[in-house]
């Protein structure tokens, strides 16, 4: 990865200085050095076909099947006489399990991506360090202590994942290893977040326990309006903020002194991790910590996209795998409803140690 | 003198006690460490005191004596000294067996985070327990033992194969990662198993916040073996883990059979951890902190710093403990808990100190 980016760049500063070199070289390289690039945007486009394939599974399919020619007129607010009961069950249940399934899904996927490569350990998504835990542990407390409904919830679980954040900020910031500083500050926080967490568990009712657990799960269970419209309108703020500084990600992966060197703006990938923070606080906000999809999303799109990293094949990544899952854990045992993070967990824990595995093979654990 | 990457702050050897300064060899049991150890075996015994006679009922000193000397049908409070008694025991196991184990594997594995949280061994026992008790309805405290000591060793062995399937040897960032990968793998599977089933998690909430509270003497006997044979088997192999901390090519180069000594310690490591959550349910940051404190004041020797552990590690977790009783009468803030307010902060000092930096 980071030898083939040398060389290409070698591979250019000769094409440049050595003006005898032969034109069948230079349109080689420029070839070589298009067909990666040709790669990423062919997987992103077919992700995204996909992604929008699951959608359509999740709403049409399961216990009650629509039709895909119903599908329009109920989206347009049309009462069908013969299927009375169609429009109520798409645009309550389903519709909105499925865009918020979308939604968090691309969150997910973008900011774990973007913290695996801006601080180059696979390790940190914002599942493994505090930012979930964060948001959980106040989830928590406000629907046991304070007994918390509708918005009051996630916005409980975004105050706790900015806490986080700051405290990481605080505690982490310095001029050297910042990036590493915050992570492992946020792997002990995140310890002391679980504690906290537990102790709450045992001093309340078992049916608030219970429930505070299914959120703890990470469900989709809670879609509504109101809460799909605050996470569409924060990712339609972030995201493009998100793609400026996803520009540099493979220069960011470097380090920081040879990222510089290479000309990327300093600074820059630190406000990457800003963003990637509001928009998995904001995600873990609306559907609870989704297990393994930050983590998992990344690599797997890295692995499509033959070994370079893509922020969006990595959030499209993240949107089938939460839809695709939050329809398993739906009908896949029948008269049983697991929440998608159960199914994300059971399946994204032998991946993970696949990833572990390739990684450590590939010598860049 | 060993130097591992991981202890950039190694300096001179100094103790409290003035003796062991020196560059060269290693001074085996230098007044200084003993004067160490005795210091921090009175305070064991300060701790072990208070546990027994603070809680939320006060116990006065001379009823507890004549409870433990067999006369004390006259005492009212016979049942609640029986109770602290047996649980300032398991508090002493506990803490010795996770401060040790901590010790050990942060040698093991020459990573300065390591902790039985990390290679996987707190997540197995869990799952282990969540089985038992969703699957076969496992009911008690005495039922759990065999799945967590269980589940402990079959993660630890995994987490090992899993490091080692890459090829070229397990090194210490694999056991990292692959231990980081198995624990979050294994606590998923538990939260999904215990979603479903309301009964299941109400038993489980109440293991998984770690306590050395409510266990009776015939547990702690169940289980004193594992302990026994664990300390031992990690005692034996300190001169092993020093060798093993100058990193794999040079201990190859010393003569050390990398693989064997390895094994042995991951074994030690895995039976202490079992039998402490076995015991006591999960417990974080003990084995962290205290191996980290002892190394600061004695030096990276692990022929000091396990000695140090041993008798640190329990005389900590009993203060956690005793405070936690203290701080929420009538009721209790369980060790588990306590352990990481206390530790939480010492970690994030030793990462500001940029100790830990080399993960």
């Amino acid at each position: 990865m980071t030898a083939d980016l040398l060389t290409h760049a070698g591979a250019r500063a000769g094409a440049r200085d050595v003006t005898a070199v032969d034109s069948v070289d230079v349109a080689h390289v420029v070839r070589a050095r298009r067909r990666p690039a040709r790669r990423v945007r062919l997987v992103v486009a077919t992700l995204a076909v996909v992604a929008l394939a699951a959608v359509l599974v999740r709403v049409l399919l399961g216990d009650y099947v629509v039709a895909l020619t119903d599908l329009l007129p109920i989206l347009r607010g049309e009462t069908l006489p013969d299927v009375p009961g169609a429009s109520f069950i798409v645009m309550e249940a389903k519709l909105p399990r499925a865009l918020l399934g979308l939604l968090a899904g691309l969150a997910f996927g973008a900011s774990g991506a973007m913290f695996q490569t801006t601080l180059r350990n696979p390790l940190a998504s914002p599942d493994i360090i505090g930012i979930s835990l964060g948001a959980s542990a106040a989830a928590v407390i406000a629907l046991t202590f304070l007994d918390a409904q509708g918005l009051w919830l996630p916005a409980a679980a975004l105050v706790g994942a900015v806490a986080v954040c700051l405290i990481m900020y605080a505690v982490g910031r310095g001029a050297t290893f910042a990036g590493q500083r915050m992570v492992l500050v946020g792997i002990g926080v995140a310890a002391l977040l679980s504690s906290v967490i537990q102790l709450v568990m045992t001093r309340t009712s078992i049916q608030d326990a219970q429930a505070a657990l299914v959120w703890l799960t990470g469900s989709l269970a809670r879609a509504t309006w109101p809460v799909i419209g605050l996470l569409s309108v924060a990712t339609v703020v972030l995201a493009p903020l998100l793609a400026a500084c996803a520009r540099w990600m493979r220069l960011a992966e470097l380090g920081d002194d040879l990222s510089t060197t290479l000309g990327a703006p300093a600074g820059r990938a630190r406000l990457g991790l800003v963003v990637a923070v509001a928009l998995a606080a904001v995600a873990t906000s609306a559907t609870g910590p989704i297990a393994f999809v930050a983590f998992l999303a990344g690599p797997t799109a890295r692995r499509l996209c033959g070994g370079r990293p893509s922020l969006w094949a990595a959030a499209l990544v993240g949107a089938v795998v939460v839809v695709l899952s939050d329809f398993a854990g739906d009908y896949l045992i029948p008269d049983v409803n697991l929440p998608v993070g159960v199914v994300t967990g059971a399946l994204g824990a032998p991946l993970m140690l696949a990833v572990v595995v390739t990684a450590g093979r590939a010598g860049k654990a | 003198m060993s130097t591992s990457p991981t202890l950039e702050r190694e300096g001179p050897v100094t103790s409290p006690g003035g003796g062991g300064r020196g560059s060269s060899g290693a001074p085996r049991r230098t007044p200084g460490l003993a004067a160490l150890l005795v210091a921090l075996a009175a305070l064991l015994v300060v701790a072990v005191v208070t546990s027994i006679v603070l809680g939320s009922k006060a116990i006065p000193l001379g009823d507890v004596l004549q409870v433990l000397t067999g006369h004390g049908d006259g005492v009212a409070d016979r049942g609640i000294v029986d109770a602290r008694v047996a649980r300032t025991l398991v508090g002493v196991l506990v803490g010795a067996a996770l401060a040790v184990a901590g010790a050990a594997m942060q040698g093991l594995t020459r990573n300065p985070l390591a902790d039985p949280g990390l290679l996987g061994v707190n997540a197995g026992a869990g799952l282990a327990v969540v089985v038992a008790i969703a699957v076969f309805g496992v009911g008690s405290l005495s039922g759990y033992v065999w799945w967590a000591m269980a589940g402990a060793g079959l993660a630890a062995v995994l987490v090992h194969a899993l490091a080692g399937l890459a090829g070229g040897g397990v090194t210490p960032l694999r056991l990292t990662l692959a231990g980081a990968a198995v624990t979050a793998g294994l606590a998923s599977w538990s939260s999904g198993l215990l979603v479903s089933s309301k009964q299941s998690f109400d038993s489980f909430r109440f293991w998984q916040v770690g306590t050395i509270g409510g266990r009776g003497f015939d547990l702690v006997v169940t289980v004193l073996p594992f302990f026994g044979v664990g300390l031992v088997v990690v005692l034996l192999a300190v001169r092993r883990l020093n060798a093993l901390a100058l990193g794999d090519d040079l201990a190859r180069g010393l003569g050390e059979n990398v693989l064997l000594a390895r094994a042995t310690v991951a074994v030690g490591v895995a039976v202490l951890c079992g039998a402490a959550t076995a015991l006591a349910g999960p417990i974080g940051f003990l084995g962290l902190v205290v191996p980290h404190v002892a190394r600061f004041v004695v030096g990276p020797d692990h022929r000091r710093i396990i000695p140090v552990c041993l008798v640190a590690g329990p005389t900590l977790l009993l203060a956690a403990d005793t405070v936690g009783r203290l701080v929420a009468q009538p009721s209790e803030v369980q060790a588990g808990i306590m352990t990481a307010v206390i530790g939480v902060p010492v970690f994030v000092v030793l990462v500001r100190r940029g100790r830990m930096a080399s993960l």
